[in-house]
């Protein structure tokens, strides 16, 4: 969706921008996530056999989030299955953590891994592609 | 690994370690045609949104005539194994969405920067960006047909590169050419951690 804007012209917003959109309306207008540390590719698992009737205050999102979350699946993956902005699906998932109906598993930190053998297997496996 | 809250068990999931790898460059040098020839599956794309209120505030209730806009991120996967996958991510490609790149490198492996000879300044700010934040890049030469060919070492001149970062002639559109430049990656973030991988 793209619109004129009215009045003022945003620092933002040019033909190189991309569209505007609303995308909060989804969080009730929440930016930041009831909690911090959901990087691009940590892994988020749902819970298993997740009693979601018991939330009737979750949204369809949320509920899909919980499906596509049920084999194990990065956050950058989520937000591309699910066509949101990934600030959005952060904020999501911090609903589902904090209901406790998803774990999350942060990556690694690379200033102290992967250690020689993981980059060993990197290589490997790409020279094996 | 750290979890979050939560019991942090598996059960009986397997939670692969997933590294991230930047794929950076000016506009038009590749980063996209890099990705695609490299992920195993159709790169897949994602938006982070900009808004001047979001950045600062938590909430944004009350500001409905504020707008916001979208970033597009570009990314891809490569299964190693089981227990590894390796995520692409092609940078946005305006210095001014500087800030997404902060959260894109947040514990990156490392980068390719994607340099097009007919444009070189084009990959300065990228350079820049890695040598200042101490994140071991690689410099892929991208060699588009109608390119003149210049050799590395008048690249590597131009581009006033440190000598110990490697610099790979490729052809982003060529998966082979792709998996040198990223295992010349690995290979130069094992040099300089010391412990050189072993080559095969």
């Amino acid at each position: 969706m793209r619109t004129d804007l009215p009045g003022h012209r945003h620092e933002w917003l040019d033909d190189d921008a991309g569209p505007v959109v609303r995308p909060y309306t989804l969080t009730g207008g929440r930016v930041r996530p009831s909690a911090d540390g959901f990087d691009l590719v940590a892994y988020v698992l749902a819970k298993p056999d997740p009693d979601l009737a018991a939330y009737p205050e979750l949204h369809p999102e949320h509920r899909l989030l919980v499906e596509l979350a049920g084999r194990g699946t990065p956050v950058v993956e989520l937000a591309a299955d699910l066509d949101l902005a990934v600030g959005v699906v952060r904020v999501l998932l911090g609903d589902l953590l904090s209901r406790g109906l998803v774990a999350v598993h942060q990556p690694p930190r690379a200033t102290y891994l992967p250690d020689n053998d993981i980059l060993k297997a990197v290589v490997d496996g790409l020279r094996a592609l | 690994m750290d979890s979050v809250r939560y019991d942090g068990e598996r059960r009986g999931h397997r939670v692969p370690i997933a590294l991230k790898i930047l794929v950076a460059g000016g506009f038009g040098a590749g980063k996209t045609t890099l990705v695609s020839a490299l992920s195993e599956v159709r790169p897949l794309q994602t938006e982070e949104i900009l808004t001047g209120a979001g950045i600062d505030t938590d909430d944004l209730s009350g500001v409905e005539t504020k707008s916001t806009t979208t970033v597009a991120m570009d990314f891809g996967r490569i299964t190693i194994n089981d227990d590894l996958q390796l995520y692409l991510f092609g940078t946005p490609g305006q210095d001014r969405f500087w800030f997404l790149w902060d959260e894109l490198a947040f514990g990156a492996l490392g980068a390719v920067v994607l340099a097009d000879t007919r444009r070189l300044a084009d990959c300065f700010p990228s350079i820049d960006y890695f040598e200042q934040r101490g994140i071991p890049f690689v410099v892929g030469v991208n060699c588009f047909d109608d390119s003149r060919r210049f050799s590395l070492e008048a690249v590597r001149r131009a581009l006033d590169l440190d000598p110990d970062v490697p610099m790979v002639l490729c052809d982003a559109r060529d998966r082979q050419s792709g998996k040198t430049v990223l295992i010349s990656l690995v290979e130069h973030v094992a040099r300089q951690r010391g412990e050189p991988v072993p080559t095969a």
